[in-house]
């Protein structure tokens, strides 16, 4: 089981702020697959990977991580903080 | 080294006495970030972020700071949640024994917590809510700080 976050416009176009998943991708980029086969608005928040960020773990990382042994995965735009 | 993410509003004066207080520093530097109403419309500004992850990143952001520079100590408290306009969102404190190493790292801290502390801005108008997008500025400032 994964625990799969989502923040701003990622969170507001899928519906909801985390699901819990059962998946056996091995990558974040096969996780998306799987995600945007699913239903349209995953593939509404996933159409434009260049304006995505991922974090694994609550540490940045990128699409073609492995998600071995990750427990959390977090989708969410480039960040406007300070 | 001090970190606070929070949704209360803080007193700029109050907090920038209490960390000169603390240190014996030769210069201190505080940059206070201000929410913008550029056209006039702004109703309030949403801060969503992410718990954990956002003091987990700050965190090593300001470690990064005092390792690349002489620090005495340092300071970020950053909102979250609906703030109004003209009301301050965050502040970065950095003490050191000399300035140069103060104003470096207040400048590194703030360009790190635009484009790395996970942090998203809404602005709420008149005619509705959209999110602040990155800028490609931004991104670029992070470069000048890359180690050679």
């Amino acid at each position: 089981m994964i625990d799969v976050l989502y923040f701003a416009w990622v969170r507001e176009r899928i519906g909801l702020p985390r699901e819990r998943l059962e998946t056996t991708a091995p990558t974040v980029r096969a996780l998306i697959a799987e995600l945007v086969a699913r239903e349209e608005r995953y593939e509404a928040a996933f159409a434009d990977l260049t304006s995505l960020r991922v974090a694994l773990d609550q540490d940045l990382s990128d699409f073609d991580a492995p998600l071995a042994g990750v427990r959390e995965v977090a989708f969410f735009p480039p960040m406007t903080g300070g | 080294m001090r970190l606070s993410v929070q949704t209360e509003a803080f007193d700029l004066g109050a907090e920038s006495n209490a960390f000169a207080s603390g240190t014996k520093a030769g210069a201190i530097v505080t940059f206070t970030g201000i929410v913008r109403d550029n056209c006039g419309t702004l109703s309030a500004m949403q801060i969503e972020h992410y718990p954990g992850m956002t003091e987990r990143a700050i965190s090593a952001i300001m470690q990064d700071a005092i390792t690349r520079w002489t620090l005495t100590d340092a300071l970020v408290i950053h909102r979250h949640g609906l703030l109004t306009a003209g009301e301050p969102i965050m502040m970065v404190a950095t003490a050191a024994p000399h300035r140069a190493d103060a104003f470096a790292a207040a400048e590194f801290l703030m360009d790190y917590l635009k484009s790395r502390a996970p942090f998203w801005k809404k602005e709420i108008g008149a005619d509705g809510a959209d999110w602040v997008a990155a800028k490609q500025t931004d991104e670029d400032a992070l470069s000048r700080w890359d180690k050679g």
